[in-house]
């Protein structure tokens, strides 16, 4: 493990570990609460492996009533604790710390009910993000936000880290689709914020709890809207002999009043990758090429697709195939969806990035990527949602090598302070957690770290809930972890990551 | 005398005055700090469209921010405006415009109501409010729409979140709690906003239906729809007279549904829904783009309150409850029109009483809704709760409150007693 500073371990908590084990069987099932080390092992990290740490202890409540009276037995006794969903997250949100009580939520997996009255959905927050799709499709609707690991992730975790996918631009995030939420505080008050209405009364702290990364309280039910599935969904294509090219287009599109379901970019590097990887049909000759998506009603999207084709042929596009079939859609985004186990046999290792950048700063960004990408001497291939500005470098590197290593956090870091240079921002969605804690001083100053603190300690005076996540504890600058992944191995190798 | 002597000097001069109009984002921030050293509460004003919506609270002095206004930034390809807090949105709208974009989220305008004439006032205003139009259910409301912002918190210091990319998920995402907070938690300076393409074009389909669970039932079925509408209104008969078009033959109540995009697919999607809806071509009308856009723009004008010297309750509640939270709403002597599908209830009251509210409030709340006041008459104001909150939720503004303003300096009392 790279050195982390955390929050520094509180020894009376690790000398009352019997105490608390006894105190918290009075709260739940003696079953519900791992202590041995074979236990508790799986929870020492999520999917930011780079970071391990085994928790004090590891609570799995079954009721709301139990998550209210461990938190509130936790804040009595200052103790911290970390919640956790499904364990998917990228950047260390769920990391435990060493005196910690681990609160897992994952037998909250219940879907409560579908409402199609009013076009939603209640679930246990560790219902999986796929799950309430799969619990309405039948009847022709879906739920919008689809990180690529939604097969995997929770639907409290997507709260949590208000998870996008790669249609953000027209369905917006999961804070876009979110109506209501059961939260319950470090104090163990239980309190709900929204419901099936579109607006909720006062303050918005859906608004606030969604995308605050387990810090303000932790989530036990979560309600979201459900949408009718489009009549129709149209994919091109197209292979352009430059960014620029690709890049006009995007903004051509754009212009045009289309605001396609999704628009993903490629380098030339990334196309060849994926389409050795996974025999998508893709131009290799291209140097971008592009998959853009559109869904609405039949006369719509076929006028639309139109539309798209000629405005990618007027920018010089050098080859464009549109879909004839579902299938041929879906080998579309096959290519894509394997862009990132395609560069697992590239290189030993590598690392995802996840920057937001205006969509029209994307050639500037990558010329910069490679300039970087040859002062560091380290292949780079890029992943670009360009509906919505996300951008996922590549980095390939020999973890074995603890210069490349090194070198690799440095070029990572110096990509993101690009991007907020160029008007972006350090996260697009993946979060900040532990993995760009140390960077938020590369978007905040002091004033705005400070306010968001006082709103943390507003809700949890001790700090206790989720503590040395999200804030820089010394809030300085420095250049650390990253989405590393070795041998293509991440934790869950089976979920996609795009 | 030094330059900040005579920076100080200078604010100092202008502090002296009641009503503050600052130009410049430090100014208000100095005003601000001044105010906080002081303790002086600060009454938070853009145009003052909305002033009257809230609780009645003391104040010593009023920040008056339409002087602070201009575009800062607009990147229609980029699909976002960046403009200080006091912009007329009839300013943005007009800048926007020359781009064929639109603020996908239709501000409600309280002119008519106020004043009898349009005037929607401010982004600062409109964010503050969240009050968002008919396209509610698809395209989001205002705080959807806010990508972030600057502004100045209760202890002088300038503050951001967000930025000017959709996509960020960098720390917590500030621009949502201070959407709906009417100026109680900090003053707004700076703020991005999403701008949308303008659809090509829209009709509206109009079912002549003369009762109110068939017209609920219309618009519920519409928005399950895949024929993607995006807005569905009924107005009951003693509005009809609101509304005249030439297509419009029918008389009695109002069930209208919009469709928007590309003209050539509108009316294949108004065909579609026609047939899931189970109408018959005799039943039904649809208005061509331009007296679609006039119908539109009077529902989010609330033109059928123009003038209104009554009371006024907006109710939001899940759409399934929407007939039965009117059939109970009957015996109040009640005008009301039904938006957002049937999730949204505007409420005319000719008279009202503590004891009325607060009949109506617990049918609100049975529905699992909860209700805003927007007009009522002065002498009730002070002895009533303009906003729902319950005792938890209270606490927890209470403490968020503090978070932002300690001293509790901008606007007092706005929301809740003693927030």
């Amino acid at each position: 493990m790279t050195s982390l500073q955390m929050p520094k371990v509180q020894k009376s908590t690790l000398l009352n570990r019997e105490k608390i084990i006894n105190d918290l069987g009075k709260i739940l099932k003696f079953e519900n609460i791992l202590k041995h080390e074979d236990e508790i092992r799986p929870y020492e990290t999520d999917a930011l492996t780079a970071y391990r740490q085994k928790p004090l202890i590891v609570v799995l409540p079954e009721t709301v009533k139990e998550v209210s009276n461990i938190l509130k037995y936790c804040n009595e006794n200052k103790i911290r604790v970390v919640p956790r969903g499904a364990g998917t997250g990228l950047t260390g949100g769920s990391l435990p710390l060493e005196d910690c009580v681990l609160l897992g939520m994952g037998k909250f997996n219940k879907i409560l009910e579908v409402d199609y009255k009013n076009k939603c959905v209640v679930a246990q927050p560790c219902v999986t993000n796929l799950a309430i799709t799969h619990a309405v499709q039948n009847n022709n609707f879906y739920y919008a936000p689809d990180p690529s690991s939604q097969i995997a992730c929770s639907i409290g975790g997507n709260v949590a880290s208000n998870s996008g996918g790669v249609h953000s631009l027209k369905y917006g995030a999961t804070t876009n689709n979110l109506l209501g939420i059961q939260v319950v505080l470090m104090d163990g008050t239980t309190v709900r914020f929204g419901g099936k209405t579109l607006d909720s009364e006062g303050y918005d702290f859906l608004g606030l709890m969604t995308g605050s990364e387990g810090l303000l309280g932790v989530i036990t039910e979560v309600i979201v809207k459900i949408l009718k599935t489009p009549e129709n969904v149209k994919a091109a294509l197209v292979g352009f002999p430059s960014i620029e090219d690709a890049g006009k287009c995007v903004s051509e599109i754009i212009a045009e009043g289309i605001i396609p379901a999704g628009m993903e970019i490629m380098d030339k590097a990334l196309t060849k990758a994926t389409n050795d990887f996974s025999k998508a049909g893709y131009p290799t000759d291209a140097e971008a090429m592009m998959i853009i998506e559109l869904d609405g009603t039949e006369s719509e999207v076929s006028e639309l697709i139109q539309k798209v084709e000629s405005i990618a042929k007027k920018n010089k596009c050098s080859s464009i195939k549109i879909n004839k079939s579902k299938e041929e859609r879906l080998k579309f985004w096959a290519g894509r969806k394997a862009a990132f186990p395609a560069c697992g046999v590239l290189a030993p290792d590598y690392m995802c990035m996840d920057g937001s950048i205006p969509r029209g700063k994307l050639a500037e960004v990558l010329k910069e990527i490679t300039r970087l990408s040859k002062k560091y001497n380290l292949p780079v291939a890029n992943a670009f949602h360009a509906g919505d500005g996300n951008l996922h470098p590549l980095i390939m590197f020999d973890a074995n090598n603890k210069e490349s290593l090194r070198k690799t956090e440095e070029f990572g870091a110096e990509i993101l302070k690009y991007c907020v240079k160029v008007g972006g921002a350090l996260t697009g969605e993946h979060g900040v957690g532990i993995e760009k804690r140390e960077l938020m001083c590369e978007a905040f100053n002091n004033n705005d770290i400070q306010q968001q603190v006082k709103i943390k300690t507003a809700l949890d005076p001790k700090s206790l809930l989720n503590p040395g996540k999200v804030y820089p504890i010394l809030r300085k600058c420095a250049e650390e972890g990253r989405v590393h992944v070795h041998g293509g191995k991440t934790k869950f190798p089976d979920i996609p990551r795009f | 005398m030094s330059m900040e002597e005579k920076q100080n000097f200078q604010i100092f001069q202008d502090f002296s005055g009641s009503i503050l109009k600052p130009t410049k984002e430090k100014e208000i921030s100095e005003i601000i700090k001044e105010c906080y050293k002081k303790n002086i509460p600060l009454e938070i004003l853009g145009l003052g469209t909305k002033k009257s919506i809230g609780r009645n609270f003391q104040f010593e002095k009023t920040l008056d921010l339409s002087h602070y206004s201009g575009i800062i930034d607009y990147k229609p390809e980029e699909l976002y405006i960046k403009v200080k807090s006091g912009t007329p949105i009839k300013d943005i709208r007009n800048e926007i415009e020359k781009n064929n974009q639109h603020l996908a989220f239709e501000p409600i305008d309280f002119g008519y109501l106020f004043s009898g004439k349009n005037d929607e006032g401010t982004i600062g205003g409109v964010m503050s409010c969240n009050f968002a139009g008919s396209r509610r259910f698809k395209a989001g409301s205002i705080r959807d729409h806010i990508l972030g912002f600057k502004g100045i918190n209760g202890r002088g210091e300038v503050i951001k979140s967000g930025g000017t990319v959709v996509k960020n998920v960098t720390g917590y995402d500030l621009s949502k709690i201070l959407s709906g907070s009417f100026g109680t938690l900090a003053v707004l300076s700076e703020i991005t906003i999403k701008v949308l393409p303008k659809p090509e074009s829209n009709k509206t389909l109009f079912i002549n239906n003369p009762h109110l669970k068939k017209g609920l039932d219309y618009l519920n079925i519409s928005l399950s729809s895949s024929s993607d509408p995006s807005g569905a209104v009924f107005y009951p008969e003693n509005f009809r007279s609101f509304f005249t078009f030439n297509d419009l033959t029918f008389s009695g109540p109002i069930t209208a549904i919009r469709i928007e995009g590309s003209t050539s697919s509108i009316d294949h999607r108004i065909k579609k829904l026609t047939n899931e809806l189970k109408v018959t071509s005799d039943e039904i009308v649809v208005l061509s783009k331009d007296q679609s856009d006039i119908f539109w723009e009077d529902t989010r004008n609330l033109k059928v309150f123009s003038k209104l010297k009554e009371n006024l309750i907006r109710i939001v509640i899940p759409p399934s409850e929407a007939f039965e939270t009117l059939n109970k709403l009957k015996d109040f002597d009640a005008k009301y029109f039904v938006d957002w599908g049937g999730s949204l209830i505007w409420l005319q009251l000719d008279s009202i009483n503590t004891k009325m509210l607060k009949d109506i409030k617990t049918i609100v709340k049975t529905a699992s809704g909860y209700l805003t006041i927007i007009k009522i008459e002065e002498n009730l104001k002070a002895s009533i709760d303009v906003f729902t909150v319950d005792p938890v939720k209270h606490d927890i503004s209470e403490k968020i409150k503090r978070s932002f303003d300690p001293k509790r300096i901008l606007n007092p009392g706005k929301m809740y007693i003693g927030i």
